[in-house]
């Protein structure tokens, strides 16, 4: 009998155990409950990364407004800034925040993207994964297991609380999407299990308390911008846990005070658009215009 | 429940922009096509709450129609559905309406054609969906299995038979959900199945005595 996998702990003990990648551990387990095959797992994971680079090669050419006209132009901006001017942080991250914006205006677009977890959250995992792979030739089979490690990481999270703003706030997108992100680049870039899963402490530690509040009840503002900045979150964790740098309180413990930040939160927080930044003047008189 | 897998988090590849206003809405429009499978002369699209309110800025009523059409979740047609032959000869409507009685993200399929019939669904989040009501019937479907749904006159011996049929052929049923308007009156049944149900399995419940209407809906593939 295989053992059980649904927490964190869980995984890394079968890890240790097993002398297995976390993407080794969470396929195997998966396949042993019976419901999908490697192969189904592993094309999911490689038709996924194919329309996630699609959707970076598209939008990076784009400058379609969304249909409600309040966004469209970000990622061009951010180019044309960066030909003139280099990032203090460095040609990685410059990609990472170009493809973010990227693919959030292309989802805003109704423009083909890979919900990941969530619509709102679909620039963060992208960017970081491809951006890396490319700058550190990481091959297409390694970039799979990374979608993977990140799949299984939002997959154990999500046992836990619905990936939902409405449920968990944005914390369980964009605060989720960065926790998967930073495991995806910490396991190309030959971080230990242990340096992983100290990764997805670290980031979503630092994400607690994220509220949805989108404006007009769109996926839009405060959404898109959203993704660069937690997609270079989830490299500021990575850079810690690859550091060693250990979060104190056990991964599945933050995941626990993570599910109970979203059950606290207010309603009014919760995708009903009903407080934060859906309320301020600006942005009812928007609501006016649509 | 059933636990998630990594493939539900690394999908759906999907036409943006919210997996439960436009892909749910996609889904809700294929699952809504499977279910009445006649020829329509007229569709009204009932949208409720927020699928009314910010369906236009997420293009929920593209999704419930392209879905309607038959396109999938990631089909790039969506965005100009309205423009497609298919969309233009099609008699339909949107209503965008307020109900607190109805899921926030919920939606009501009216057809007029060959038969009437009027479905209603909700989008649950992250493009997870379910169909909850068909005409008076409640009925329970996620398109998440092969289904098979019934309405037939409710009497005695009748959901046996169906389900004496379903395991002659060694299919598991995953679950099963029964709603009638009263007894000995029209019932419904909603029947998951683990696998696929053969042809002459349908069949031979389609000629059970008093079956009204027998569809089977095929799991939505993405
Ligand atoms: S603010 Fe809300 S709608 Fe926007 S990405 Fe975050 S959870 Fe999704």
């Amino acid at each position: 009998m295989d053992q059980d996998i649904s927490t964190f702990r869980q995984l890394y003990y079968v890890c240790k155990e097993q002398n297995k990648k976390i993407y080794e551990a969470a396929i195997d387990y998966e396949v042993s409950q019976g419901e999908y095959s490697e192969y189904q797992i592993r094309l999911q994971a490689q038709n996924s990364l194919n329309a996630m680079k699609n959707a970076i090669k598209e939008g990076l050419k784009s400058t379609e407004p969304s249909p409600s006209k309040m966004s469209g132009d970000d990622c061009d901006k951010l180019q044309k800034r960066f030909k003139k001017e280099k990032s203090i942080l460095g040609k990685t991250a410059e990609k990472i925040m170009t493809y973010a914006l990227a693919t959030s205006e292309q989802n805003l677009r109704m423009g083909t993207i890979v919900a990941c977890p969530t619509a709102g959250s679909c620039g963060i995992v992208p960017s970081a994964l491809i951006a890396y792979a490319e700058d550190y030739n990481i091959s297409e089979s390694e970039q799979i297991n990374a979608l993977i490690t990140a799949g299984e990481v939002g997959k154990l999270v999500a046992n836990k609380m619905a990936l939902a703003g409405a449920v968990g706030g944005c914390q369980a997108e964009c605060g989720v999407a960065s926790a998967m992100a930073s495991a995806a680049v910490t396991q190309m870039r030959g971080g230990n299990i242990k340096q992983i899963i100290n990764a997805v402490a670290l980031a979503l530690k630092n994400i607690m308390g994220l509220t949805c509040d989108p404006v007009c009840g769109l996926v839009e503002i405060p959404c898109v911008k959203r993704n660069p900045f937690l997609a270079i979150h989830a490299i500021t964790a990575s850079e810690l846990a690859m550091a060693d740098i250990i979060s104190k309180i056990p991964i599945d413990e933050v995941v626990d005070a993570l599910e109970q930040t979203g059950a606290l939160m207010s309603p009014l927080l919760k995708e009903s658009s009903q407080g934060g930044l859906a309320k301020t003047k600006t942005a009812i008189a928007l609501e006016k215009i649509f | 429940m059933r636990q998630s897998s990594i493939i539900d988090i690394i999908s759906p590849i999907m036409a943006g922009p919210s997996s439960s206003h436009t892909a749910g809405a996609v889904r809700l429009g294929l699952l809504a096509k499977n279910i009445y499978n006649a020829k329509t002369e007229k569709v009204i699209f009932k949208l409720y709450n927020s699928y009314a309110s910010t369906g236009k800025g997420h293009g929920t009523d593209k999704g419930l129609l392209a879905g309607f059409l038959g396109l999938s979740v990631d089909d790039s047609r969506i965005k100009h559905i309205f423009d497609t032959e298919d969309a233009k000869n099609l008699n339909y409507e949107f209503e965008f309406l307020q109900d607190f009685n109805r899921h926030p993200n919920s939606v009501d399929f009216v057809f007029e054609g060959d038969m009437n019939m009027s479905i209603s669904g909700n989008s649950v989040g992250a493009g997870e969906i379910e169909i909850t009501k068909i005409n008076d019937f409640s009925v329970k479907l996620s398109g998440k299995y092969n289904t098979l749904l019934l309405v037939y006159n409710d009497k005695p011996g009748v959901i046996s038979k169906v389900t004496g049929i379903i395991q002659n052929d060694k299919v598991n049923i995953a679950s099963l959900h029964c709603d009638r308007s009263g007894k000995g009156k029209d019932a419904s049944m909603c029947l998951c199945v683990d696998g696929e149900l053969s042809k002459p399995v349908i069949e031979e419940i389609n000629k059970l005595d008093d079956m009204y209407m027998v569809r089977y809906i095929k799991k939505l593939e993405n």
